[in-house]
Parts: structure tokens; C-alpha cells; sequence
């Protein structure tokens, strides 16, 4: 029992911290045509996720093969419910990927155009995609399963994802993403590019506030996330960071001190996906036709023997990958300038 | 085609791809850190322009193998669901493993290598370029510790409708994962040497930056020398295991239809499926299939007419390519002692003849691969997991035809546009050969 509340944390926690990490890459590239005026300054934008956007994207890794190890019945019918979805996300990552690399091997115009016009589109669907799949799992998706019998049956479509909530909540993963790429962006380059990044994040932030407050209000009557705050109050300190955060973000914006902007904006991102998940125990995907086919951490979980393995596992690397990563982040914490790229043969 | 077919298309063709970068990856990720290992020992800058040149080009790969890699991990639950369901309890955890040990640490120390060249010092830049090298074969470990459970199931009991993992130290000892996991990255190795001495004999066929390509294509002679020897021992050992766990797959592959000791091969075969005999039966060596498979002369080789039909994979493609595997393993290890041999000459770049094989020689290590991965995956047909689970009963029942048409056409085109891509970048870098500003390399050390 335990331990199956114990990687539901931690499945909660590796989904979170991919979104709070490459929120900021998938806001910088979806939001670099908008930042950089110069073909210089997109490859500033790049240089500043290069270094870190790989290690981020293995949080998204982990948490798939998390799902996979601990929830394996979760893992199948998430992956196999939602193929298509799933697929227009897969090729996001993949031309995005790609893109960090490819962009810069030729000194032709319409080569680099086209991988512009690549980064947008690769970054933006992966943010878009990922809110509409959360606003749906939140909100149940119309599955009926029998687990004694084994069938497992599925009544949905794309279409059925693009309902007004779960569309509500792709535009709220945007809009995050938005701001927290346009904050990394002003603190990680500088001059006129880092004033516009600056700029942007305070101007896209009354928006975001709209979404942010609609959704939370919509969530009541749309989910049952509220039903387990209901029944411990104490719960709603989660949203209640959220929401603090989001409020400093713009205090500390308007104030000019963006790093502590950009941490809170951490923390809003981290606290939204948290509110979420805890609304969301002891369901993994809740199903809209009936509480008897939800996919809870009980019946969808591996077997105590795995989770003690897997559980030993994580507690043993995943510090240590926490420890690399902030030495990696501490070595490249100095802003990237013009001159960094310029003459620079190994950027991007 | 139902979904189960296009689905198993679909897996081999994603699978395949990615399996183009990563035998590249696993072996000249180690050969650019020696390179880079030797100059932060010497101080020669010859050797920092390897590092540079031979980094660009493993980075343009690179790419494409971390990205088609993500592929791999949804596509368990996306098309094969009831086979993710089944085994997650078990198969999921080397998966899941594979990203927080090994993952994280090649994408967290790339990044560091691409980048840190003036951000840290000489000797930790290094490190980093270890750190990837290791990480990736370490990944390869898991994956292959995850096959090989796919390959020869232990460490699981079958309860609660599913197969359950009781011991994960059988699991993570599996012979069969392990031995595939030597063959495996060996054969990564060799990719990466050929590469290396194929580029090399590019450029000194145009006897542009001798002294330069002269030394890589050293390196990369003994570095694949070593390799493939391994690469037929590990083999060897290998066929060992299948002899022992896996019938049905080592008949496949010597296409043996009736049990009988004391088992020769023909070295000229055609397999006649269809009634369960050989077409064409010409030169044997005798006895050398029994000797090859249980390291005894005499000893019984099961046939595949001991097994019902419906339990055999296909011959022709298992045989086939297991043969074709085996002819350029040994082609391998002859080019490579001819390039250690030349290596050792002051003229090499005038045995014009050979350097013009091993340049063309360049693709056939990863077709070697390619073909191992047929055998392997196709010899354990119709079973998903060896006499557990069988394909046909792993595939998602909730997608439709239309769902993995779509998807399979998406694969296709969006691959085989990025792969044409990567092959022209590949051939760009390659052909422009090291970066002759020295001024430029000097600045970055300055920066140091």
C-alpha cells in the first residue's frame, strides 16, 4: 500500500519537474520568433537551452519508463487510449530535437528559416499537446475496463480530447510555458534581446492570470479534482503555492529581479501539475463512464516486489542525478551573448 | 493488413532506424575519448583536431539516436499494449532503470562536452566524453538485459493474470541479456572503427591532411581488429545460449529440418519452407553446427520438424541473414588485420585498391547489425516473449488499422526525410575534413 503511494508521489514528481524544466526549452523555442529579431539572436536563444535541453527531455523519458515499471496497466492504456495524440507529440520531440542540431550545419537562409519555422511549430505542439492531455486525464477519458477479466476497452477519438477543458488547460500549459521561456530567456541572454524577453513575460502575464483563474474555476465543475480537498482541507496548500507564485512572478517582474521571477515561475509550474495530481489520488486516469474502470495505483500498479526494487533504485540515482544536473546548470549559469556564438565553431 | 501487422511493419522500421545511430554512438563515443584523453596527456594538438573532427560527425549522429529513441519507449504502450500490461511488472523496470542510471547521465554530460570546451578545464571535458561513453553502453546494457528477458524469460512467475517479477538479481544476471549486450556492443565497435577507417581512407585517397587521417585510421584499425575477433567470440558464445534456451531459432538459422547428431553445415543452402526440406545442399563441413552449438561434435541439433509449424519462425529471412551476418563478421576481421598491417607502413595512402574497399566498406558493419537484429527478433517469432507471450497476443486491441496506417505512414516519411538529412550532413562534415584554423582552436584553449 505504501509503496504504491510512494510512486505515485514520485510519478507526480518526475511529471512535474519535466514540465518545469522543459516548460522554459519548449517556451523559448515556441517564443524565439517572437524574442529574436536577428538570426544572431536565435542562436543566442538556442545556445542557451543547448547545453541542457537533452538532459531536461530524459525527465519525460523517466517518467514514461516510471509509468511503465510501476503502473504498467497505466503505461498500456495511457499510451494505447491516446495513440494519435501521442503520436503528433512524438514528432514534435523529434523533428525538435533534431532541430538543436541541424539548425546551424548550413550558412543557407531558407535552411535556417525552415528549422525556425521548425522549432516554433515542434515546440509549440508538445506544450499544447501535453496541456490537453493532462486537462483530459484530470477529467477522465471515456474508458471502461474490467480488471478481473482482463478487457479493456476504449470509446474515444482525438476528437473526444478536444473538449473545451481539455483544451482550456492546453491553452493554460502555453501560456506557462510562455512566461517561463521568456523569463529564461531574459536571464540567460542580454541587451535588447534580454529587454524583450523581459518585456514579454510581464505583458503575457494578466493573460495567464485569466487562464489561470478560469481554469481553476472551471476545474469544479468539469473534474472530481476538487473532491479530495474537500475531504482534506489541508491539501489546499498546493494550489495555494501555485497561485502565490504565480502572483510573485509578477511582483518580482515588475521589479526587475528575474531570477527570482523565473524561480517562482518554477514553482507555479511544479504547484499547478501538483494541484492536479493530488486532486487526482489514488486515480492515475480517471474513466468518465464509471468510478469501477478509474485506473487507480491499486489496481494498475506492478507488484509490491517491483516497487520495492524500483523504489531502491530511485532513491539510490535519482539524487545523484539531481546532484550532476545542478553542477551542469551551476557551470553554465553566465548569460549568453552575441559574442558567445559569433566565431564560435561548437554552438549551435 | 490488420493492426497487428502494420504494427509489427511499424516496430521494425522504427526500430531499424534507430538502430542506423546507435551502433556508431556506442563505438566511437569511446574511440573520440582516447582521442581526447591522448591530448589532454601529450598536449598534441593533432589530437585535439580528431577530437574535434570525429566529434562533429558522432554529434550529427547523435542526434537522430537520442530522438528516434523516444520512439521506442511510447511505442511499448502505443501499439503494444496487452504485451505492456502483461510483462510491464518485469520488462518495465530495466526500461526504467536504463534512464535514471544511464540516460541521464549521457544527455546531462553531452551537453557538457558540446559546450564546455572553455567552460571547464581540459581534464573534466574529458571526463565528460567518458562519462557519454560509458552511459551509452551502459544504456545498451539495460535495453539489452530487457531483450534478453524477452529472449530467454527468468526471474517471473506467472500470477494475477500477468508475469511477475520474483528476482531481479536472475534478471539482471540473465546470460542470454548479457552475452547479447557483449555481442552487441562490439558490433558497435566495428561499426565505429569502419567509419573512422572509411572516412579516413576518403581522405587519404585525396591524400588531403595525411598525418592526420593516417593516425585515426590507426586507431580505428586496432580499435576494430579487437573488436571484431570479439565480435565471432562473443558470437560463439552466443549461439551457445540460443542452442540451449531457444530450439526453434538455431534450427531456423542453420535451416536444420530433421534432429540428428552430429550436426554439418553446407556451405551452399537454400531452404525450401514450404516442404520443410533444403533446395540446394552443397559442401558441407561436418559436424561444425553441433561442434558450434554445444562445443560438442556428437551432439543432437533439433530440427524444425520437432516443432508444430505454427511454433516455427520464418527460415528464410533467420537463415539468410544469419549467414549473410556470419560471411561479413569474418570479412571484418580480415579487413581489419590487412589495416592494422598497412597502418604500420609509411605509404599507406598509396594502397589505393584498399583504401577504396574499406571506403566502400563503410555501410556493411551496420547492415551486420541490422541483420543480427532479423535473427534475433525474427528467430524468436511467433513469440513476443519466448514461450510465454505470443506476438499476435501482445498487440493494443484499442487501436484501429487506420490509427497505425497513419502513424506508420508518418514514420516513414517524417525518418526518411530526417535520415536523407543526416546522411547529407554526415557526408558535408566528413568531406570538409578537421578544421585547419588553428588560430581558432588556440583561442578556445585560451579561454581555458
Amino acid at each position: 500500500m505504501e509503496l504504491q503511494i510512494t510512486w505515485f508521489v514520485l510519478w507526480g514528481v518526475l511529471w512535474a519537474v519535466y514540465f518545469m524544466l522543459d516548460g522554459f526549452v519548449l517556451g523559448t523555442g515556441f517564443m524565439s520568433g517572437f524574442l529574436a529579431k536577428t538570426d544572431t539572436e536565435r542562436r543566442v536563444l538556442i545556445n542557451t537551452v543547448g547545453p541542457v535541453w537533452e538532459g531536461n527531455e530524459v525527465w519525460l523519458v523517466t517518467a514514461g519508463g516510471v509509468t511503465f515499471a510501476a503502473f504498467p496497466t497505466t503505461y498500456a492504456l495511457m499510451f494505447s487510449n491516446l495513440y494519435t495524440a501521442l503520436l503528433m507529440l512524438l514528432f514534435a520531440l523529434i523533428v525538435r530535437g533534431v532541430t538543436f542540431e541541424f539548425r546551424g550545419k548550413m550558412d543557407s537562409p531558407a535552411w535556417k528559416s525552415a528549422w525556425d519555422k521548425a522549432i516554433t511549430v515542434s515546440s509549440f505542439l508538445p506544450a499544447l499537446l501535453f496541456g490537453v492531455a493532462f486537462g483530459n486525464i484530470f477529467k477522465g477519458i471515456p474508458m471502461r475496463n474490467d480488471f478481473d477479466t482482463v478487457n479493456f476497452a476504449y470509446d474515444g477519438s482525438l476528437l473526444t480530447l478536444l473538449n473545451p477543458y481539455g483544451l482550456l488547460t492546453g491553452v493554460l500549459f502555453v501560456m506557462l510555458f510562455a512566461i517561463h521561456g521568456s523569463l529564461y530567456a531574459a536571464i540567460k541572454t542580454t541587451g535588447d534581446l534580454a529587454k524583450r524577453a523581459e518585456d514579454m513575460a510581464n505583458r503575457l502575464w494578466l493573460p495567464l492570470l485569466i487562464v489561470a483563474v478560469t481554469f481553476l474555476g472551471y476545474t469544479y465543475p468539469a473534474t472530481k479534482l476538487y473532491d479530495n480537498y474537500l475531504k482534506a482541507p489541508l491539501l489546499l496548500i498546493i494550489p495555494a503555492i501555485a497561485v502565490l507564485s504565480l502572483l510573485l512572478v509578477k511582483v518580482f517582474t515588475v521589479k526587475v529581479q528575474l531570477h527570482r521571477a523565473f524561480l517562482f515561475s518554477c514553482l507555479t509550474i511544479t504547484f499547478v501539475c501538483f494541484t492536479g495530481i493530488a486532486g487526482l489520488f489514488p486515480n492515475l486516469i480517471p474513466s468518465s463512464l464509471d468510478t469501477a474502470s478509474n485506473l487507480t495505483i491499486y489496481n494498475s500498479s506492478s507488484s509490491p516486489y517491483t516497487l520495492k526494487v524500483m523504489a531502491i533504485v530511485a532513491f539510490i540515482f535519482v539524487p545523484i542525478v539531481i546532484a550532476y544536473k545542478i553542477w551542469v546548470y551551476r557551470i553554465f549559469r553566465a548569460r549568453v551573448t552575441n559574442e558567445d556564438v559569433i566565431g564560435d565553431s561548437e554552438a549551435y | 493488413m490488420d493492426a497487428l501487422t502494420l504494427s509489427r511493419l511499424q516496430f521494425a522500421v522504427t526500430c531499424m532506424f534507430h538502430f542506423i545511430f546507435v551502433p556508431l554512438t556506442l563505438g566511437i563515443s569511446i574511440i573520440i575519448a582516447w582521442m581526447e584523453t591522448r591530448y589532454v596527456l601529450t598536449g598534441d594538438e593533432l589530437w585535439l583536431r580528431m577530437t574535434k573532427f570525429w566529434g562533429k560527425l558522432f554529434l550529427i549522429n547523435f542526434a537522430l539516436g537520442i530522438v528516434t529513441g523516444i520512439t521506442m519507449e511510447f511505442q511499448f504502450g502505443m501499439n503494444w499494449a496487452e504485451y505492456s500490461r502483461y510483462v510491464g511488472d518485469i520488462f518495465g523496470a530495466p526500461l526504467a532503470i536504463e534512464s535514471t542510471m544511464a540516460f541521464f547521465l549521457e544527455s546531462v554530460f553531452i551537453g557538457l562536452w558540446i559546450f564546455g570546451w572553455n567552460k571547464v578545464s581540459k581534464k573534466v571535458h574529458a571526463l565528460s566524453i567518458w562519462l557519454v561513453a560509458i552511459a551509452t553502453n551502459l544504456s545498451g546494457l539495460w535495453i539489452l538485459l530487457a531483450n534478453g528477458w524477452m529472449q530467454h524469460p527468468v526471474g517471473y512467475v506467472l500470477r494475477n493474470n500477468r508475469a511477475e517479477m520474483v528476482d531481479f538479481m536472475a534478471l539482471i544476471t540473465n546470460p542470454y541479456g548479457l552475452i547479447k549486450f557483449s555481442h552487441q556492443i562490439l558490433s558497435g565497435y566495428t561499426v565505429a572503427a569502419f567509419f573512422v577507417m572509411g572516412v579516413s581512407a576518403w581522405h587519404l585517397l585525396r591524400k588531403t591532411e595525411l598525418e592526420f587521417f593516417k593516425r585515426s585510421f590507426k586507431q580505428a584499425a586496432l580499435f576494430g581488429l579487437v573488436s571484431a575477433i570479439l565480435v565471432g567470440v562473443t558470437g560463439d558464445f552466443h549461439a551457445v545460449e540460443i542452442a540451449k534456451v531457444q530450439p526453434t531459432k538455431l534450427a531456423a538459422m542453420e535451416s536444420i529440418w530433421e534432429t540428428h547428431r552430429g550436426v554439418g553445415m553446407y556451405l551452399i543452402m537454400l531452404p525450401d519452407e514450404k516442404h520443410e526440406r533444403n533446395a540446394v545442399e552443397r559442401l558441407c563441413v561436418p559436424k561444425i553446427v553441433s561442434m558450434m552449438a554445444f562445443h560438442d561434435s556428437n551432439s543432437e541439433v533439433k530440427g524444425l520438424k520437432d516443432f508444430p509449424v505454427e511454433l516455427r519462425p520464418p527460415v528464410m529471412p533467420t537463415y539468410l541473414s544469419f549467414r549473410a551476418m556470419v560471411g561479413l563478421g569474418m570479412y571484418f576481421i580480415l579487413a581489419s588485420l590487412v589495416a592494422i598491417f598497412l597502418s604500420l607502413k609509411k605509404n599507406l595512402e598509396d594502397y589505393r585498391l584498399f583504401l577504396n574497399i574499406l571506403l566502400f566498406s563503410i555501410p556493411l558493419p551496420y547492415i551486420a547489425n541490422q541483420l543480427g537484429w532479423i535473427v534475433a527478433e525474427m528467430g524468436r517469432q511467433p513469440w513476443i516473449v519466448y514461450g510465454v507471450l505470443k506476438t499476435a497476443a501482445g498487440v493494443s486491441k484499442n487501436i484501429s488499422t487506420a490509427q497505425v496506417i497513419m502513424s506508420l505512414l508518418g514514420f516513414t516519411v517524417l525518418y526518411s526525410g530526417l535520415g536523407l538529412i543526416d546522411i547529407y550532413l554526415l557526408t558535408k562534415y566528413a568531406r570538409k575534413g578537421p578544421d585547419n584554423d588553428l588560430s581558432a582552436i588556440i583561442k578556445t584553449e585560451g579561454r581555458n
